[in-house]
């Protein structure tokens, strides 16, 4: 599918340029005066309580898996919100405030006694299931021990199993310990009391619970692999059908009550999500008014973003927002001469920035300049630039920073550059591009570099994630992408700079960055509870690393992304990488 | 059934057999074998079924459910077994059987591959049917009438639109068509709006009707050139010749006679083109939104997915074998000269 993109954008282009999309036809065209570019960025927009009618997505891919015990993908997790309620979950709200959370299925955030190594929390009363049944504290304990113990469900992530304290015999999940007490560190006092008991202080526990694992499975309807197929709803909508790679089907659930959860409007009486559409064809019936959201929330096709951009009336329904993504260049400390902190800096001064910004899709399809490796929107970001660029007019950097470049050099003692080489993604041809321009920027301080690309599906795994292969090769430069599980300075940066986060294969961090300092400020910060505090020991080994001139930041990712005048409660959160947050969007006819 | 026909097709039975057999050792191959000489390990493929940074117990455990820690000749014995005697699949608290024939289970979603081949075939044959039917006659008839007035305007005309049709990729036309016809004109549904026909005729119907048209366009284009060559240099045999100084009208000549001669070669390129079509319209199901086989196919070779790749490709393979065989046994219904027997 990916061949057939270019063209696929040439055709969308024409149909752009003709005119032929947009112009009427679905039954949601409107001449709705768009609320205005980069609106919906930092306050929900279009707001409404009026209920009724069926809200369209779709999507060019299909979900990892719906079920919310082994689902990794941001949308997926947006989207099961609908259905499922977990212990917390991000405020449903644009800006900043969106990567709080706040609690859901819990009365309050957990309670900590012992500055983050037991966490507590204590469930509404009166939820139900689906079926009728009552919402407990065992069901809870019981999908974060499927999702997180069992052989079988592998797709999500395994952050309870890894801070959780495991029983004395290592325990392996309810398929196969069919013990009553299973996980003995998830306590259940009683129906509404739910207790976890880490191996170590987490003080972002309260994170880790906003993830759809925590929505709660009864284990009398668990069918493993097969839950997918027939999930039950804790939430404001029960899953009447899932097809893969077909759609799925929501309708009211009528035994959600409203009086148990105050966070969600549950506006449209039904909910569909058609799944594996042509990317192109989204944005057209986006456009034509045939279809509300493109449930992906990564951008609108290439072929697309100029007649959005170029019509007034269009622009005002798009938004522009940080992805949480963060694309840089990772420098390794044991592949000569970058194991020597002035050559890295030399890299440093002496990467155009601007240059691969442009390869990536320029600033509103790339993202902006970075300086950071913590992106804005993450708790603990700070901003700070310690190698300050500066450009010449017809673009290049100018000759005073390619003389800082230089004068690091020196200091390496290569003051005629040196040769290394610049990994990128074959099958990614915008990190190819980024690679190229980064090459041509490198010239002019002297470094020569030979670009190597690698399969997507084997990059960490097998080739750049892998110490071993990186050394015997000499990959001193190597391109890559990264963002949280939960937006703060812990979620993101753990595991890209955390010495403990070396692995011999399938590691991401790949400058191999082992700072002591670094990891003792991780784990003080984590074993903080004061928010404030830990948010500023984030920033604080974010300038470490940048002093260390481990990873050179590019760009903080962004998209373009298209709102239908048809939707409302349209905001962008941050919680979930920056897409549009589903979880009280409606729509108004 | 003559006997020698009853015998014919025993032979070729036996033939599409084996030769399916020969393919699924050559997708297992293929799966196994060109991902290992560009370095890949099982691990490395077992990881693709695996989250985000997954850790090596992961992959292990994960590696082992499917089988990926056994040699490739093991594998392929329990996947004969499988379509031989059924198999049994472990969802983690219950296990299930799948009876024979069991193509296997999904790497991807586990589920079995075979309704799911049940479940998407309707669409492709919707699609790759109704499309068949209209460039079969919108391409023979319109490469008739540019044979017979060949260097017209009619005949310049229609060969243009007809190398249009054959060098416009379906994505290009069919974005086009959709975002004309559909989202500006409202005159067809849009993508993603098909159904099956058990569900809603009328709207079954309606949402194939540009896919139908898009897919044709492109298969008509390729009929009217070949019929229009076809009829042009069978108009110069000498029995058209002779026909026509008997005095038999024009109207018999051309169909009794120019035409039938010209079907044959055209009736062996539908056979495979329809076969092929059946396997799956990739990129027609693409555009439009159409979940059918080309679809499953696609999502099974970018997801790893041996189990669904190997399925889709031996139905493919056997619509084309059983295609072929039809085509053959026509080529008697067609051509007086070919008989079996």
């Amino acid at each position: 599918m990916k061949k057939i993109r270019p063209l696929a954008a040439v055709a969308a282009g024409l149909v752009a340029t003709t005119g032929l999309a947009a112009c009427g036809g679905g039954s949601g065209s409107t001449s709705d005066k768009g609320a205005g570019y980069n609106a919906a960025v930092d306050k929900v927009i279009n707001t409404s309580d009026k209920k009724g009618g069926t809200l369209r997505f779709a999507i060019s891919d299909d979900f990892d898996s719906p079920d919310p015990g082994n689902t990794y993908y941001a949308w997926s997790q947006n989207f099961a919100r609908l259905y499922g309620r977990g212990l917390l979950t991000f405020k449903p709200t644009a800006g900043p405030d969106s990567n709080t959370v706040i609690p859901d299925l819990a009365q309050g955030p957990g309670q900590t006694p012992d500055n983050g190594k037991t966490w507590t929390y204590k469930l509404r009363s009166g939820v139900k299931f689906d079926d009728g049944t009552p919402v407990t504290s065992k069901d809870v304990k019981y999908a974060v021990e499927r999702s997180n113990f069992t052989d079988e469900l592998q797709l999500g992530p395994k952050y309870f199993k890894a801070y959780l304290q495991d029983n004395s015999t290592p325990y392996r999940g309810p398929y196969k310990d069919k013990s009553p007490e299973g996980l003995k560190s998830i306590e259940t006092p009683d129906d509404t009391t739910i207790t976890f008991k880490l191996s170590k202080p987490f003080a972002e526990f309260d994170y880790l619970v906003a993830m759809a694992q925590t929505m709660p499975v009864p284990a009398a309807k668990d069918t493993g692999l097969k839950y997918e197929q027939k999930m039950v709803s804790s939430g404001p909508y029960k899953v009447d059908s899932y097809e893969r790679g077909k759609s799925m089907i929501l309708s009211r659930n009528p035994n959600w009550d409203q009086s148990t959860d105050p966070i969600r409007k549950a506006l449209p009486d039904r909910i569909e999500l058609q799944l594996k559409q042509s990317g192109d064809d989204i944005d057209n019936r986006l456009l034509a008014g045939s279809l509300d959201m493109d449930a992906a929330g990564v951008g609108v096709q290439a072929g697309t973003q100029g007649k959005l951009l170029t019509d007034p009336a269009k622009k005002a329904n798009t938004d522009n927002p940080l992805q949480g993504y963060l694309r840089f260049a990772s420098l390794n400390l044991h592949v000569a001469p970058l194991d020597n902190v002035h050559c890295r800096r030399a890299v440093q001064y002496a990467t155009d920035k601007v240059a691969m910004q442009s390869a990536y899709g320029g600033p509103l399809a790339g993202g902006d300049i970075a300086t950071t490796i913590l992106p804005p929107g993450t708790v603990g970001y700070t901003k700070f630039d310690k190698y300050p660029q500066t450009y010449k007019q017809g673009g290049g950097l100018d000759d005073q920073t390619i003389a800082k470049a230089k004068g690091e050099l020196q200091q390496c003692g290569k003051p005629n550059g040196f040769k290394t080489k610049i990994s990128a993604r074959s099958d990614r041809p915008k990190e190819v591009a980024m690679a190229q321009a980064m090459q041509q920027g490198l010239k002019a301080a002297g470094i020569e570099t030979e670009i190597v690309q690698y399969p997507a599906g084997d990059y960490f795994n097998k080739y750049v994630g892998a110490p071993e292969f990186v050394h015997k090769n000499g990959v001193g430069i190597m391109l890559m992408a990264w963002s949280a599980d939960w937006p703060t300075g812990y979620g993101f940066l753990s595991q890209i700079l955390d010495g403990r986060a070396i692995k011999p294969s399938g590691g991401n961090n790949l400058p191999e960055e082992n700072n002591p300092a670094i990891n003792k400020a991780f784990d003080e910060a984590i074993g903080n509870t004061d928010k404030d505090a830990r948010a500023k020991v984030y920033g604080q080994i974010d300038q470490m690393a940048m002093d260390d001139a481990v990873d050179i930041p590019i760009i903080y990712a962004k998209a373009l992304l298209y709102r239908p005048p048809n939707v409302t409660n349209v905001g962008i959160t941050s919680g979930y990488g920056g897409q549009y947050d589903y979880l009280n969007m409606g729509v108004k006819k | 059934m003559p006997r020698i026909v009853f015998a014919y097709l025993i032979r070729r039975v036996i033939g599409a057999v084996l030769m399916l057999v020969i393919v699924s050792m050559v997708v297992f191959g293929i799966f196994f074998g060109i991902p290992k000489l560009a370095g890949q390990s099982n691990d490395q493929l077992a990881a693709s079924f695996v989250g985000k940074a997954p850790t090596a117990e992961a992959i292990a455990q994960t590696k082992h459910r499917l089988n990926l820690d056994k040699p490739i000749w093991v594998q392929y014995g329990k996947w004969v077994k499988g379509v031989v005697v059924g198999q049994e699949f472990n969802n983690g608290p219950s296990t299930e059987h799948c009876s024979s024939p069991c193509f296997g289970y999904s790497f991807k979603n586990n589920q079995a591959v075979l309704p799911q081949l049940e479940d998407r075939a309707p669409a492709t044959l919707s699609l790759a049917a109704g499309a068949a039917v209209i460039w079969l006659i919108s391409g023979v008839s319109v490469g008739v009438l540019s044979a017979l007035k060949r260097g017209s305007i009619w005949d310049r005309a229609a060969m243009i639109i007809a190398l249009g049709g054959v060098s416009l990729p379906i994505y290009f036309t069919g974005l086009v068509a959709l975002a004309l016809f559909s989202y500006k004109l409202g005159l067809v549904p849009g993508g993603g709006s098909y159904v099956p026909f058990s569900q809603n005729p009328g709207t079954w119907f309606q949402s194939l009707i540009l896919p139908w048209i898009t897919l044709a366009f492109l298969y008509a284009a390729t009929y009217a050139r070949l019929t229009r060559a076809g009829m042009l240099e069978t108009l110069g045999e000498d029995y058209i010749r002779t026909a026509r100084a008997k005095g038999l009208p024009e109207r018999t000549v051309i169909t009794k006679h120019a035409l039938r001669s010209t079907l044959t070669p055209i009736l062996t390129i539908f056979g495979m083109d329809l076969g092929l079509l059946l396997g799956g319209a990739v990129l027609t199901e693409h555009t439009f939104g159409i979940a059918g086989l080309g679809q499953l196919s696609i999502d099974g070779i970018t997801g790893n997915d041996l189990p669904v790749v190997l399925g889709v490709t031996l139905v493919a393979a056997l619509f084309i074998v059983v295609a072929n065989l039809i085509v053959d046994l026509l080529y008697a219904v067609i051509d007086p000269r070919v008989r079996l027997g």
